[in-house]
């Protein structure tokens, strides 16, 4: 009797565990970069999938920095193992449209019959990421820089909370009252170095990155960040390390730790880092737009974050699921939750709408602030991105130079010009592979 | 010594077989293709290769990065080497004396080679952080001058010659304990006899008696530092500032896994690879000889 009793319990519960039509899923594998808070919503979005229906299984997989994806990316590939999804950072974007690996995605989506609104996606983001008018990869998380500032800090210092510093005469000011007021010892600070100060100043300046458009019109062959816009600012930087108003944080996202505990009164990042601190900040805390230097003509700040890459080598009905999970991706409440909850750009029209609708941004004013800069600035050719080969190299070299010029042991233009220099010969290597 | 005779010709064969394998798999079949890929100009995805001979050794023959990465190499490897032998050799000096709790300070002082290179990095990294370490937090309140290694070069190859001789100094203290545990007594005896004492007997009998030692130490030290810091070097500075930590063996991963230059990268490892043969030559050469006694 007794064994009957637990053998019906255990067929119950064997029908519980196993859902109804368990028979193999389609599975397919997408590799990330994000980590911490960022991850979490990552594995949500997944999950959310996965339960949303019964054929398709997504496997979100961590593989560490931005460029470590990129590079466990490669690798795979060229071991002829490659995952289905690869997010790649913008700074990849050229050395992923030359490299044969990867299955457009206007072109998997039309293949695989699922209907897209490309036009749907807010302008800026798909023109990055278009060749020819069509997209090669789907938008995910896009970001823009902008300016943070502890609230907390500038109360502490006499400083007016509700004023965030709009020119970099002003953060010299403000940073230097936070820090000789005993506030803080970080005044001002900057993450991703090259992005926030290099290519984004230059954009917000209106002043050229590379030749040919930064790369968007043909394939560019000359760093164009010598030039005086680019020395003065690096100039009044290394200025500012000395004199203690400007504190450098390293290289890629190091410089947002400083941000987030509350250390720095003023801080230069990406607008990802509205979710995190929303969720951690013990601190109050604003945004606003990138600080204007003084003399210089006013273009617009540019995208970064990443996109989904689709690779080569797999079969059809596996990308068959990956058009179904980015179909779910784009659509719009997904968009306004993963802007909502994260503070990427919301990158339809239809969501940013949606959202509009609600008086989501009234309550949320630091989830407008990148929507306002890049509304609130001048869209020209030097400011629709920078689309370069070899520009993770080139990133690097740039960062590199930094260190060099703010802890003194070069000027500022000996910085940039040996950065020009380098970068050129990347730039020249890359168009040698792929003439 | 026994000598086993197999009846089955190929069951000898059959026996080292997998060790055979391995070392084709992860040692030769590698070594190979750094070599191929060393004459290659190479895409990121490897779908296109350009053959261009000897270009890439010449591109880093010419270049001052280069350059300096082999003075950075030498002066880390030399750096860790000296100080960690000799920091090492006073430790083991003290620990071969009779002391009550010998036992404990001898495992204790072999501890650190159980750690990970990337782990000790990390805990380095806690403590010297400029922004949120420990010591700086100290020593700003003893002097003004602020040790940013993220800013200054000197200080930053300080503290990574610093953390890898720590890393590595279990290993050097367990042998030269040992080396000092197989001068015989009498030796010594017969030194002190003679009126030698203190510091005279340790440079003129004992120091003389470990060169074997030393000298197998010396070796491994150097290719422990040029080879083996890796993890080190990618916890705590990556390469950085500037390129002051920015070693042969870093830069060969720079080029190779973030700039994505496959070919400039084989070349690189192609030269690391001709170093360490003529280290492990010179090793076995030298302590064939026996050293100076």
């Amino acid at each position: 009797m007794k064994a009957k009793i637990l053998s019906m319990a255990l067929l119950l519960t064997f029908c519980l565990v196993l859902p109804p039509g368990a028979v193999a899923k389609t599975e397919i594998q997408w590799w990330h970069a994000m980590t911490g808070f960022l991850g979490e919503k990552v594995n949500e979005i997944t999950q959310k999938f996965n339960a949303s229906q019964t054929e398709y299984e997504v496997n979100a997989v961590h593989k560490g920095t931005y460029t470590e994806t990129l590079t466990a990316g490669i690798a795979a590939y060229r071991a002829k193992n490659p995952p289905h999804i690869l997010q790649v950072f913008e700074v990849g974007t050229q050395t992923m449209l030359s490299s044969g690996a990867i299955y457009p995605v206007y072109q998997l989506m039309r293949d695989q019959g699922v209907k897209m609104d490309w036009s749907d996606f807010v302008s800026i983001v798909r023109s990055y990421y278009s060749k020819d008018g069509n997209l090669y990869s789907m938008p995910f998380n896009s970001s823009t820089a902008i300016l943070y500032y502890n609230k907390s800090i500038f109360q502490k210092a006499g400083l007016d909370p509700n004023k965030p510093p709009t020119t970099f005469d002003e953060i010299g000011k403000m940073a230097k009252a936070a820090v000789s007021s005993g506030a803080t010892k970080i005044g001002f600070t900057t993450a991703w170095p090259s992005w926030t100060l290099v290519e984004n100043m230059h954009a917000w300046h209106d002043q050229p990155f590379a030749d040919n458009e930064n790369g968007f019109a043909a394939m560019a062959a000359q760093l164009k960040i010598n030039g005086e816009f680019g020395v003065k600012l690096w100039e009044l930087l290394a200025q500012w390390q000395k004199d203690g108003i400007y504190t450098y944080s390293g290289r890629g996202n190091k410089g947002d730790q400083p941000i987030i505990n509350g250390e720095a009164a003023i801080g230069l990042a990406s607008t990802a880092l509205v979710g995190t601190l929303t969720k951690t900040a013990k601190f109050e805390w604003g945004t606003g737009n990138l600080p204007r230097l003084a003399g210089f003509p006013q273009g617009n700040s540019i995208i970064g974050g990443a996109t989904l890459w689709v690779m080569k080598g797999h079969k059809p009905e596996e990308y068959k699921a990956v058009a179904k999970f980015f179909e779910f991706l784009a659509k719009t409440e997904q968009q306004a939750w993963w802007h909502a909850i994260t503070g990427y750009i919301p990158i339809s029209n239809s969501s940013l709408k949606s959202l509009q609708a609600t008086d989501h941004f009234k309550k949320n004013p630091n989830l407008w602030t990148a929507f306002g800069q890049i509304t609130s600035g001048k869209s020209t050719k030097n400011s629709q991105g920078v689309r370069l080969g070899n520009l993770v190299a080139i990133r690097d070299t740039i960062e590199a130079e930094f260190e060099n010029v703010i802890g003194g042991s070069k000027t500022a233009k000996q910085g940039l010009d040996d950065a020009v220099k380098k970068g050129n010969e990347f730039l020249k290597e890359f168009a040698a592979l792929y003439k | 010594m026994k000598k086993s005779i197999f009846k089955n010709r190929w069951l000898p064969y059959l026996l080292i077989s997998p060790q055979i394998v391995i070392v084709l798999v992860f040692f030769f079949w590698p070594s190979f293709e750094s070599l191929r890929l060393s004459v290659f100009k190479v895409s990121p995805f490897g779908d296109r290769q350009i053959f261009v001979g000897m270009e890439n050794f010449f591109q880093l023959l010419i270049s001052p990065e280069y350059h300096r990465s082999v003075f950075h190499s030498f002066v880390f490897s030399g750096g860790v080497t000296f100080l960690g032998l000799a920091v090492s050799l006073f430790i083991a000096a003290l620990a071969n004396q009779k002391i009550r709790g010998l036992r404990f300070y001898r495992t204790a002082v072999l501890w650190t080679y159980g750690i990970a290179p990337p782990v000790s990095g990390i805990i380095w990294l806690f403590i010297f952080h400029p922004s949120y370490g420990f010591l700086p937090y100290l020593l700003s309140m003893v002097t003004s001058y602020e040790f940013n290694w993220l800013l200054k070069g000197w200080i930053a190859i300080l503290l990574v010659i610093f953390a890898a001789t720590w890393a590595h100094l279990g290993y050097n203290v367990a042998f030269f304990l040992a080396g000092l545990q197989t001068i015989p007594k009498s030796v010594m005896d017969a030194a002190k006899v003679d009126g030698a004492s203190g510091f005279s007997l340790f440079r003129w009998v004992t120091f003389p008696l470990l060169s074997p030692v030393t000298f197998f130490l010396f070796i491994m030290n150097m290719v422990f530092s040029f080879f083996e810091t890796f993890g080190i070097i990618h916890a705590v500075t990556q390469g950085g500032p500037g390129d002051a930590t920015t070693i042969m063996v870093y830069k060969t991963y720079l080029d190779g896994f973030v700039h994505m230059r496959m070919g400039l990268s084989a070349a690189q490892s192609v030269i690391l690879m001709a170093l360490v043969i003529s280290l492990t030559v010179l090793q076995f050469r030298y302590t064939e000889r026996k050293v100076s006694y």
